[in-house]
């Protein structure tokens, strides 16, 4: 069993999360601690934007940060969350040593008797249950190396099926479609091809609050005289400057682009020569969008059946069209069709593989793109190699120096391996940059999983919410203490700079791993003593796969400010853009339109739970808030979700702006604040999901997944809501300990 | 800098707040922002405005405070108080027709957007404008911005009163200035005073 061994008000009170608001030292003043500044990038989310940390030359630790404007993605721009980055280094929450399960709460422990306990506990659970009874998760934040070293020590050092990584929750619903479309995994453009459009298509993206540097690429495209379409059931940041907005009601996307495909074959505008020349199966595809006349899905989608003409005519007769789209679309049950659609609508009006043109999803988590070309997927190995091709395994097999068949097979997705916890089926698990409790649906049968383990170690430099429920945490280290490549949005490959060294007795996260494939007897197979050894096996591991890196180096990254893949040979530039002139990464260098069948959400309305609940982010907060929710500012800015609701539907419950409201699904209740805003659809309410326990929409969530992508349908669950009586109790609780000032978690030493 | 200029355009602005981190930063007011900030109105709309400190040609605050403590500098940059000069008053405070100056009990001084003097004297762009992921507010050459849709403007009418600024708002191109003052949009009968804008739309100027 492996309850939190302490009270959740014990363990925050220990363990933060606490607010940093200054940097390490104070606010002083420079000229008199002199420093230098290091050449990195921004840790949060998958923009990557360059960044400068100012390291204090006396003491060697990062106290703030200055723009880095030859950076040419994002020319010294930077989001809240880039400026506040810094602050994340020297945190009074740092774990500085490795922690044991003690009676009460944790006890810090040495490192030797910390790796040895996870070493022995994983080794005797793999020998009592088979290999398979333990899984690893690794994350989309982490370094591309680190990622690699993920795939490699769950396959070789534990041998188990099960690895996969939080990218679940991400992008994959693209990547499952992209991958049969095009026979690679990236965005088909770099961003420098956004302001050339001149119509941009942006379906279920809120580039504003999600990927805050793209807007001035959207911008650009908009001063050049380009046109901007808006697919989004709020009105968006962006959405709010749309020549077109079409305010779709969730879960029917689909519906609305197959009216789009349907408008533009219907009227005589799709590009017969670029089907015929480069495509396969656009037959059955047009057989499949003749049912999807614009009224009927008008009726389903909430938009009016003229402007989905008209986005569609606009989209067909441009000379140049780019379809940008992220988690709006993928988190479904029909994800993959979602973007599936999009690809088949870029494809028969021939908007692909020109500059100006071409489709991306705009990846979400820092090295949301680098985590899943190097093998920490359960289906993947290095270079975006498929598990269950004989060459690939082969190939890596031999860069490892271990026998094919000793390479398992395919395993289990991230939600998929919390299931096989709750069933018992999995007993043991590793963790590495994930914190499930907040980020997976369904969060209260995420609780009684981890409850299950029979062992649960963990590898993170901040007590996240999950880790409370460990038994061994690994002090690891943050993104400026190491070095590592990263994979931004639009497929470029940059490096990571190494600015100080892990503080106390916290240690390099590869390292660790090392450590661990020693005490399991596999020492021959993690000689590593640097990244760079990293990068060269990885290179060879990914050389002639579809991400192929074996040009990559850091020197080269350095030069040419990042290197888009695929690049094959040390003497190759790299790919900026991907299918130019029409030719895709299949053996026939054919594009493949695939037929999208309608289907209804997994969590279906009815007179109980009438009103659907989406889900989404804010900009000052990034993915669980593990880093973000433990930086003073940031919090301030946006410190507890709320309800968005449209004030027709907040009328018709009594309730007003501020009010407390309980909102209610087939899973549980959460008790938040309501704002009551005209900027959203009035059949629909929205909850950002970046905190845990009592303040979590994903309570609310459900576990529905899409049958090949396996992401959950965040975006689409079943609710009703009620005015609440009294606040609820993490509020009171809160207010109590402020004594009536504004209820915030106070600035503690832990 | 040089041949650089100062440009604010709310229709831009994603409401990110980036602006007020950065300017957090500055060494000289450290953990106080001197961006005015605003979310129009929430429940209305979307829309944000972030702006900086306007830097009039004939700056107000300086025409009314007592103890001449607001200086501008040959640059056009208006600049905070002096801190030995500064009485903490209010009269700017109250006074400058953007609301910009605020006083800060903390100094018991007067502070405002210097437009980053310490980085712009030092070849660097402003701190927020460097930032700003929509560009909203932006630090560029003319010529940079005279690709926008929009097109800057330097003149605003508050009532009769006619303020040109150092900083530039940007409009709807056919507009050359910006009316603060719903009066400038009635109809009042045949011998009302002249307005200094023609009536119609404030987009049309």
């Amino acid at each position: 069993m492996a309850k939190p061994p302490a009270s959740l008000r014990q363990l925050t009170s220990q363990f933060g999360p606490h607010l940093n608001y200054t940097p390490a030292g104070g606010w002083r003043e420079e000229s008199t601690h002199p420093y230098h500044l290091v050449k990195t990038h921004c840790c949060f989310c998958g923009q990557q934007c360059g960044i400068q940390l100012k390291v204090e030359e006396e003491n060697q630790r990062v106290i703030g940060f200055e723009p880095w404007e030859e950076f040419p993605f994002n020319r010294g721009m930077l989001c809240p969350k880039g400026v506040k980055r810094y602050l994340q280094s020297e945190h009074p929450d740092r774990l500085l040593d490795p922690l044991m399960r003690a009676e009460q709460g944790f006890r810090r422990a040495t490192w030797e008797e910390a790796l040895d306990l996870t070493a022995t506990r994983l080794r005797d659970l793999q020998e009592k249950y088979g290999k398979d009874a333990v899984a690893v998760y690794g994350g989309a934040s982490l370094t591309t190396e680190k990622t690699y070293l993920v795939g490699k020590f769950a396959r070789v050092a534990l041998g188990t099926r099960h690895v996969d990584y939080n990218g679940r929750l991400c992008m994959v619903s693209a990547g499952h479609a992209y991958k049969p479309a095009f026979g690679v995994d990236r965005s088909l453009i770099p961003w420098e091809d956004i302001p050339k459009a001149q119509v941009l298509l942006i379906v279920g993206a809120n580039i504003g609050d999600c990927a805050p540097i793209t807007t001035d690429y959207v911008w650009r495209c908009r001063d050049n005289g380009g046109k901007l379409i808006v697919v989004d059931p709020r009105l968006t940041p962006i959405a709010r400057n749309a020549d077109l907005f079409l305010p779709v009601r969730p879960g029917t996307d689909l519906a609305l682009l197959m009216a789009m495909l349907h408008v533009v074959l219907r009227d005589g505008l799709e590009n017969r020569d670029f089907i015929a020349e480069h495509t396969t199966g656009f037959e059955a595809v047009a057989e499949s969008v003749k049912a999807w006349d614009p009224r009927r899905a008008a009726e389903m989608t909430g938009v009016p059946p003229e402007n989905i003409e008209k986005a569609a005519h606009w989209f067909a007769k441009a000379e140049r069209a780019i379809a940008l789209h992220a988690r709006g679309i993928e988190h479904h049950s029909k994800g993959v069709e979602n973007c599936t659609a999009v690809i088949n609508l870029c494809l028969a009006t021939g908007q692909i593989g020109r500059e100006g043109t071409g489709c991306s999803m705009i990846t979400g988590q820092g090295n949301g793109q680098g985590g899943r070309e190097q093998g920490q997927k359960c289906d993947q190995l290095p270079g975006q190699r498929q598990i269950d091709d004989p060459e690939a395994r082969r190939h890596v097999a031999s860069v490892w120096g271990i026998g094919e068949d000793e390479i398992p097979g395919k395993g289990l997705t991230a939600e998929e391996i919390m299931e096989a916890i709750h069933r018992g089926e999995i007993k043991g698990l590793l963790s590495m940059c994930f914190n499930p409790i907040v980020s997976l649906p369904d969060a209260n049968f995420t609780r009684e999983a981890l409850e299950k383990l029979e062992f649960f170690g963990v590898i993170d430099f901040f007590l996240s919410e999950t880790a409370q429920f460990a038994d061994v945490v690994l002090a690891g280290s943050l993104h400026e203490e190491e070095e590592g490549l990263s994979c931004s949005a639009e497929g470029r490959v940059i490096h990571i700079q190494k600015a100080v060294n892990p503080p106390g007795n916290a240690r390099a996260d590869c390292s660790i791993l090392c450590d661990l494939a020693r005490r399991l007897g596999k020492e021959k197979y993690f000689p590593f003593t640097s990244m760079r050894e990293i990068l060269d096996e990885m290179r060879e591991a990914s050389r002639g796969g579809v991400a192929d890196y074996y040009g990559i180096t850091y020197e080269k990254v350095d030069r040419q400010l990042g290197v888009f893949w695929p690049c094959p040979t040390p003497d190759h530039p790299g790919t900026p853009r991907l299918i130019e002139g029409g030719k895709s990464f299949h053996p026939d260098g054919k594009c493949r339109f695939r037929v999208t069948e309608w289907r209804p959400s997994g969590d279906p309305l009815d007179e109980n739970f009438p009103i659907l609940l989406t889900t989404g982010r804010v900009v000052s907060q990034y993915l669980s808030g593990a880093q973000t929710r433990r930086i003073g500012e940031l919090t301030d800015q946006y410190p507890n979700p709320r309800v968005e609701i449209h004030p027709r539907l907040a009328d018709q419950h009594g309730i007003r702006d501020g009010d407390w409201v309980t909102v209610t699904t087939r899973r549980s209740s959460v008790t938040l604040q309501a704002m009551v805003v005209k900027t959203i659809r009035p059949d629909t309410i929205f909850i950002p999901y970046h905190w845990p326990f009592d303040r979590s929409v994903n309570r609310l969530t459900h576990r529905t997944l899409d049958p090949q992508s396996k992401i959950p349908e965040f975006k689409v669950s079943a609710c009703r809501i009620q005015k609440a009586e009294r606040p609820p109790e993490w509020w009171l609780e809160r207010e109590a300990e402020s004594n009536g000032s504004k209820p915030v978690e106070g600035r503690k030493r832990a | 800098m040089f041949g650089y200029e100062f440009y604010v355009d709310p229709s831009r602005c994603i409401g990110c707040q980036s602006c007020m981190k950065a300017c957090e930063e500055c060494e000289t007011h450290r953990g106080k922002s001197m961006i005015n900030f605003d979310f129009i109105d929430r429940r209305e709309t979307i829309g944000t405005a972030a702006y900086v400190c306007w830097h009039c040609d004939d700056p107000t605050c300086a025409e009314v405070c007592p103890a001449d403590a607001i200086k501008k500098g040959e640059d056009g940059v208006v600049h905070s108080s002096l801190k030995p000069r500064c009485i903490a008053c209010w009269n700017c405070v109250l006074a400058c027709p953007f609301g910009i100056p605020k006083e800060v009990p903390e100094y018991e001084q007067m502070m405002k957007c210097d437009m980053c003097y310490d980085r712009t004297s030092t070849g660097k762009r402003p701190m927020c404008a460097t930032v700003c992921p929509s560009q909203a507010l932006a630090y560029v050459r003319p010529e940079e911005i005279a690709s926008r849709r929009e097109k800057p403007s330097n003149t605003f009418y508050f009532g009769e009163q006619r303020v040109t600024t150092k900083v530039f708002m940007m409009v709807p191109p056919e507009q050359n200035s910006v009316s603060i003052d719903v009066m400038d949009y009635i109809w009042e009968g045949e011998d009302e005073p002249v307005s200094p804008t023609e009536r119609g739309s404030p987009l049309a100027g």
